[in-house]
């Protein structure tokens, strides 16, 4: 024979996802919160996403060849993702050199310490965000005013949770909440957690092109409404409605794109229902009880540590074993 | 001074408290293990390869220790000298075994085997030897993809881009075997070192006929029996069209090297016979090659070290009969 | 909603480029090479020796067991050598040539057309005549018909399941069959019945194949307690326990459970066409449809073919192997082997010959694992194949086998799936023999004390 085939174990046909692929989805996906970003807190939002994003792929691209002396893997999109959203989960008006810093811990410890992509045990662009929380807290939680007449100073999480602590009747609280602002976004927050429909959106585009399964989402969001009804039912004065939960903070950025990041969540269907349940309770006790007005970073973090036992422990449904 | 105290007071308190728990939990979950276990584990190499049959160094030390009749076990990359060593220190009667060394018993290289195929699939030889004939018409020899070298774990074997066929590195190689588990194929052999690390072994392993076995490689043997018929010691076997040299009957003469038609059969570390190069490496016919090689070859070794010819003879075949009597 | 199985599963390309093309009856080629081994078991032992005269549907070699299989003569003429002939795979393995001279079948077996409707064979007899055909899974399982059909004691079968699924890409051999030949079929499948003493059969169809739905379902009519069933498509349905669990609902347990234990025997609708030639025409299985398909070839077909035609004649006749041809395929995309020797035989189980360009065939370079659950969720036996493909490759076999390596059925939907193009079946298919291997032996070590 003169021509040489090829010869390989089956399967011969491969369904045509890559790693890339996905990635470059879950950009797309984030797109529409973007546009929504940039709409209401101006150019400045995409001065700081850009530096995010090029920053995470710079030191991932340098510590990858110098340190590791590896293949360059900045190919794949990955750190693209993890720049965007890190950027999402920064204030407008934070400097531009804490944004540069995040991204280097984020890199640098949350993902490349590890190995690189699919070794690290946390979410790259939470770690970035929660030591800036936590070593620059001013710089962090100091959020402009979108609109005259929307609130200003502080995100709606943080206004509800002072005001309650200051004894504030509950009616006079829900006066100045606005649903409608906090659908579209006009709201005091982090880049990217400001719209809640642009991230809707998101959602969509990310189940239509099989990027992630529902899963993680819903249940995240179920426990967190759940939790918060049980709460709201026994005492209305103090705590607040679930559908003030769902559309606050960082929920749905939280659920849709950083909870779902696939590295850090469980492999299997069951896994991820006890994980995203574990984020959504975690985050309505922290919201509710911590020091801090908004948990969803902290719970991720808190149940990526727990993903390994799951993914040990809580195997998928075998075919021919009886339930 | 009342914080400042109770503060004290209470550390020392918590202190005391887990000391003492530690010290009623070390004792009761205490096991006794015999001291010597440790002892021995530092002589053993360290090397946790698992050539000795146990899982790790720390387990055979401990089956040193308890078993009365350690003759069975051995350590193969410590070797004589660890064995004796731990032997003497336990008082016990320990293994000898000469010194071996992997040797890759193929010689198909991309030159004589043409490849046929490109392999696609994951770069092993365990799943290329499950799948089919690999990417060579000879189903017998080296794949090429590896899992020798990878089974290493003393970086003593590698792969020569050139040839496509894995190297031993013979100082590096302890003989553990893993690298014979390793092999799909069952191409590496652990052999004795030899004298001088000079050894003389048939590189192929294809019990095909030997038509079959030259279409698909050069260097093949081919089963046609001149090297036993030319071996004077009566080493060397053929079997299932394949040839196969004896290393405790091996003197290492060297004349079915200059006799085999594919230059199948190889030396390794002889000194350089300037007229035998050609019969090995150009392969000719076989009749004129044998005489050339028989005949320069005492004149090669009185060059290279003119006294001593005979005498290394000697000190070559007595281990070797030392070794085939126990 | 129509059935599928429950756990798993994805939907490559359908690609059924032949489902057009009627069956074609192949010439008798002038040698063929007819293997010893044809099917799952014991090797069957030669027969016939160099310079014997066969005719067509003669023994050549019988059976080396009871799960093993008779091996007829597809051809007439001289044997020229029994001898080891490299398969596909570029491996000896034992076989017999036959130089073609004419065409002489045996005059037992009934070459009409006519379609013989009545069986009035016991049950024993109508196993024992396909036993002696040689019938064999012809889906490509190879499994012996007769072993299948032979239910042992204490256990009882409840319904037939004819696999007319054919859920590998490209292929179309069993949509030709079921299309041109559903009377025979039906009749088959009454025979079977009436060998399992069942009154149940189900013929499992995707829904991609509606024409042969709708013909089978019309013809149906007249067979009691036959009922075709639809099914979504859905790669790996054609899989044993993956098309009981779609049809009946009933999932078989872990090796050593059979389909028998939850009722069911599965044969194939090529088989069950077999079975009706064998019992009904005394004609031993000595053919087969063949799809030859491929996007480079220019004229795709479904072939009947005598067994031991060289496979490259095949190609030849599908308008040849085009210039960037990259890889030839036994059997479907997803589970079919790439051949190293074209010039091998057509065998039992060959259900089609796949050719792939250069570009189509080569796999892209592995990435590192993301973690992100894909291979999970479409395994349809509920496994984890990243675990098990990382245990496999580091020879932890006992964990293996505690993650039930042991059921993978070898589909490639993992692989087919993986977005870093992770060579997880590769690995797993590896482990899996090596741990069925270790059960083997400590059954055997636990035998003697018994």
């Amino acid at each position: 024979m003169e021509k040489k085939l090829f010869v390989s174990p089956s399967p011969h046909v491969h369904g045509g996802d890559s790693t890339t692929r996905l990635m470059r989805d879950v950009v797309i996906a984030l797109l529409p919160a973007l546009a929504v970003s940039v709409w209401v807190f101006g150019l400045q939002t995409l001065v700081i996403s850009a530096v995010a994003v090029a920053s995470c792929v710079l030191f991932e691209y340098l510590i990858q060849r110098w340190l590791l002396k590896g293949a360059s893997t900045i190919g794949n999109f990955s750190a693209i993702v993890t720049g965007l959203l890190l950027a999402f989960n920064l204030p407008v008006n934070i400097p531009v050199w804490l944004v540069i810093l995040g991204s280097l811990v984020a890199i640098a410890v949350g993902k490349m310490t590890f190995g690189g992509l699919g070794k690290n045990p946390f979410n790259p662009a939470l770690v970035g965000r929660v030591f800036l929380l936590i070593s620059f807290p001013v710089q962090m939680t100091s959020f402009t005013a979108v609109r005259p007449d929307a609130m200003s100073g502080a995100t709606p999480l943080a206004f509800v949770k002072e005001a309650l602590k200051n004894g504030e009747k509950m009616e006079n609280i829900l006066a100045q909440i606005n649903y409608t602002d906090l659908l579209t976004g006009f709201k005091a927050g982090s880049l990217g957690e400001v719209a809640a429909l642009a991230l809707l959106a998101g959602f969509v585009y990310l189940l239509v092109r099989k990027v992630i399964s529902w899963h993680i989402p819903v249940t995240v969001l179920g426990s967190m409404a759940v939790l918060s009804a049980v709460l709201w039912g026994v005492d209305s004065q103090h705590y607040m409605s679930p559908l003030f939960h769902l559309l606050t903070g960082g929920a749905l950025l939280g659920a849709i794109f950083m909870a779902t990041d696939y590295v850090t969540s469980p492999m299997t269907h069951r896994g991820m229902l006890i994980y995203g349940c574990g984020i959504g309770v975690l985050t309505i006790l922290i919201r509710t009880w911590g020091a801090y007005p908004e948990g969803m970073s902290f719970a991720i973090l808190i149940m990526n540590s727990v993903v390994p036992l799951l993914n040990k422990y809580v195997k998928p449904r075998r075919f021919g074993v009886k339930k | 001074m009342g914080v400042l105290g109770i503060t004290i007071l209470t550390l020392c308190a918590l202190g005391v408290l887990a000391a003492a728990i530690l010290y009623v939990v070390a004792q009761k979950f205490k096991v006794y293990e015999d001291p010597r276990i440790d002892d021995v584990e530092k002589m053993l190499p360290g090397a946790n390869c698992g050539g000795c049959g146990f899982a790790g160094c720390r387990a055979m030390a401990d089956a040193l220790v308890k078993q009365d009749d350690i003759s069975s076990l051995f350590c193969p990359v410590g070797g004589g000298d660890t064995m004796k060593a731990v032997a003497s220190f336990l008082g016990k009667a320990a293994a000898e075994k000469e010194p071996q060394v992997a040797v890759v018993r193929c010689a198909g290289t991309c030159a004589v085997r043409p490849r046929t195929n490109k392999f696609d699939g994951a770069s092993s030889c365990a799943v290329a030897a499950s799948l089919y004939v690999g990417e060579t018409g000879c189903s017998f020899g080296c794949l090429g993809f590896g899992d020798c070298v990878s089974a290493c774990n003393f970086g003593a074997l590698s792969m020569d881009g050139q040839t496509g066929l894995p190297v031993v590195d013979q100082d590096k190689c302890t003989a553990c075997g893993a690298c014979v588990k390793a092999c799909p194929k069952g191409i590496i052999e652990l052999r004795k070192k030899g004298p001088k690390d000079r050894r003389v072994f048939v590189s192929c392993v294809n019990k095909d006929k030997g038509g079959v076995a030259r279409k698909a490689c050069g260097a093949a043997c081919i089963g046609c029996g001149k090297c036993a018929k030319t071996c004077p010691f009566g080493a060397i076997t053929v079997e299932n069209n394949l040839a196969y040299i004896d290393f405790n009957k091996c003197r290492l003469c060297r004349k079915c090297v200059a006799e085999c038609p594919t230059g199948a059969i190889v030396e390794v570390n002889f000194p350089p016979r300037p007229a035998a190069k050609p019969a090995v490496e150009g392969k000719p016919a076989a009749a004129p090659a044998a005489k050339p090689a028989a005949e320069p070859k005492p004149a090669a070794e009185v060059k290279a070290a003119p006294v001593p010819e005979p005498k290394p003879a000697a000190p070559e075949t007595k281990p070797a009969e030392k070794e085939s009597k126990e | 909603m129509l059935k599928s199985f429950p756990i798993g599963g994805v939907h490559p390309s359908e690609n059924k480029l032949s489902r057009g093309a009627a069956i074609e009856t192949f010439p008798v080629p002038e040698t063929v090479t007819i293997p010893l081994s044809q099917h799952i078991g014991a090797p069957a032992v030669a027969a016939v020796a160099k310079g014997d005269k066969v005719v067509v549907g003669q023994v050549i070699a019988t059976a080396g067991g009871f799960v093993s299989s008779n091996i007829h003569s597809s051809v007439s003429g001289t044997v020229t050598a029994v001898d080891a002939a490299v398969n596909g795979q570029g491996l000896r393995q034992p076989a017999v040539t036959i130089k073609v001279e004419g065409d002489e079948w045996d005059p037992a077996i009934d070459r009409s057309d006519k379609l013989v409707r009545e069986c009035n064979l016991e049950p024993k007899e109508i196993i024992a005549k396909i036993q002696a055909a040689g019938i064999v899974g012809m889906g490509g399982a190879t499994f012996p018909a007769h072993v299948k059909l032979s239910v042992p004691p204490g256990k009882k079968a409840e319904f037939l399941i004819i696999n007319g699924v054919e859920c590998e890409p490209y292929l179309t051999s069993d949509h030709r069959v079921m299309l041109e030949r559903g009377e025979e079929l039906l009749v088959g499948v009454t025979i079977l019945m009436k060998a399992l003493g069942v009154n149940k059969a189900f013929i499992g169809i995707e829904n991609n194949k509606p024409d042969a739905i709708a013909h089978l379902t019309s013809l149906a009519a007249a067979y009691a307690g036959v009922e075709v069933v639809p099914l979504k498509v859905q790669y790996p349905q054609g899989g044993e326990k993956q098309l009981i669990a779609a049809v009946t609902g009933r999932q078989v347990p872990s090796a050593p459970a059979l389909p028998i234990d939850v009722g069911a025997v599965v044969q194939n609708a090529s088989t069950a066409v077999a079975v009706y030639e064998a019992v009904q025409k005394n004609k031993p299985l000595i053919e087969r449809v063949v799809t030859v398909t491929g996007k480079g070839l220019a004229k795709p077909g479904n072939f009947k073919v005598r067994i031991g035609t060289p496979i490259s004649a095949l190609i030849a006749a599908a308008g040849g192997l085009p210039e960037d041809a990259g890889k030839v395929i036994n059997g479907g995309p997803m589970m079919g082997r790439a051949m190293v020797n074209l010039d091998a035989p057509v065998t039992k189980g060959s259900s089609g010959v796949l050719v792939m360009s250069g570009s189509e065939a080569c796999r892209e370079a592995a990435d590192t694992c993301i973690k992100c659950g894909k291979c999970v969720n479409v395994c349809p036996m509920g496994l984890e194949p990243y675990l098990l493909s990382k245990l496999s490759r580091k020879g932890m076999w006992e964990q293996a086998e505690k993650g039930i390596i042991t059921d993978c059925i070898e589909c490639g939907s993992c692989q087919f799936t993986c977005p870093a193009h992770l060579p997880l079946l590769d690995f797993i298919r590896l482990g899996k023999a090596k741990v069925m291997g270790i059960i083997r032996a400590r059954a055997a070590a636990a035998a003697p004390k018994k």
